[in-house]
């Protein structure tokens, strides 16, 4: 699909989006790994989950695969090897 | 196994092309307190670790990849539109005579990167101790880079590397008082 400047602002708006409730994600577990009793922090990372899981089938649904390996869908043409790479936007 | 995600952890933007700022930031891609060296120190450790803080120790060292992607990243975009000449004036002519833009793992004098710039003691307690100095001293490199630069972009990238080195420095201590305790209550009984 065209890169147009719309669209490539989409794309780095959701993305952010991604970023930032991913970051919660990774120092949550950190925390739980040396505090795995905090209830609150628990439920907290299972919210983000949602959260994170929900943007990424919006993100993904718009422009391609955030994973290979199975853990993403793909269209036809295989579309995961498709630029921009993370280094290049 | 890993799974690859295509994004950054976190976003890196520069707001010029500065390759005698990468020629800088290349010690935290292949320097002794780099993010290579950590990742390594890491995930090489964890085999061998209780199992009280493997979890912490596999989750940091993976961690660490992402900020490799990111310094690298750092040094492709301060890098990918100098001229030859730019290189030369940047002290970057030697790298460019071996490598041209190719990222390598050396430091930022230009020393390649070795396993000798990390240990695995097989004692848990001195292995963590290491980690903290280990994420110290990243965190100081981080802000010598900080006050070489005036670009808002970069030091906003580089403020969150440093950030994450005070994270890890504090998870790691608490490791290390984990293992106390285990220790402890192992003499009680
Ligand atoms: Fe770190």
């Amino acid at each position: 699909m065209e890169w147009t400047d719309e669209r490539f602002k989409v794309y780095q708006q959701l993305m952010k989006e991604i970023q930032a409730v991913d970051f919660v994600l990774v120092e949550l577990n950190l925390y739980l790994d040396t505090h795995p009793n905090d209830q609150q922090a628990v439920e907290q990372y299972n919210d983000y989950v949602r959260q994170s899981a929900a943007l990424k089938s919006r993100f993904q649904s718009m422009f391609g695969p955030l994973y290979g390996f199975g853990n993403s869908y793909t269209t036809c043409p295989w579309s995961w090897k498709e630029a921009p790479w993370p280094w290049q936007v | 196994m890993w799974v690859y995600e295509k994004k950054l952890q976190y976003p890196v933007r520069v707001n010029k092309c500065d390759p005698r700022m990468a020629k800088f930031l290349i010690e935290q891609y292949g320097g002794a307190d780099g993010e290579l060296a950590a990742a390594l120190r890491y995930l090489n450790q964890r085999y061998t670790l209780p199992d009280r803080v493997i979890g912490i120790v596999n989750d940091i060292g993976t961690e660490e990849l992402a900020h490799l992607e990111m310094i690298a990243t750092m040094v492709y975009k301060l890098t990918k539109d100098a001229t030859a000449e730019q290189m030369k004036e940047a002290g970057l002519g030697p790298h460019y005579a071996d490598h041209d833009k190719a990222l390598y793992f050396h430091n930022a004098a230009g020393v390649p990167f070795t396993a000798t710039y990390f240990n695995a003691k097989g004692d848990p307690i001195t292995d963590l101790y290491e980690d903290i100095a280990a994420e110290e001293k990243a965190r100081a490199t981080y802000q010598w880079l900080i006050n070489m630069t005036d670009d808002p972009d970069l030091k906003d990238g580089l403020q969150f590397l440093r950030e994450r080195e005070v994270v890890h420095s504090q998870r790691f201590r608490e490791a290390v008082e984990i293992l106390k305790e285990e220790r402890d209550a192992k003499r009680l009984f």
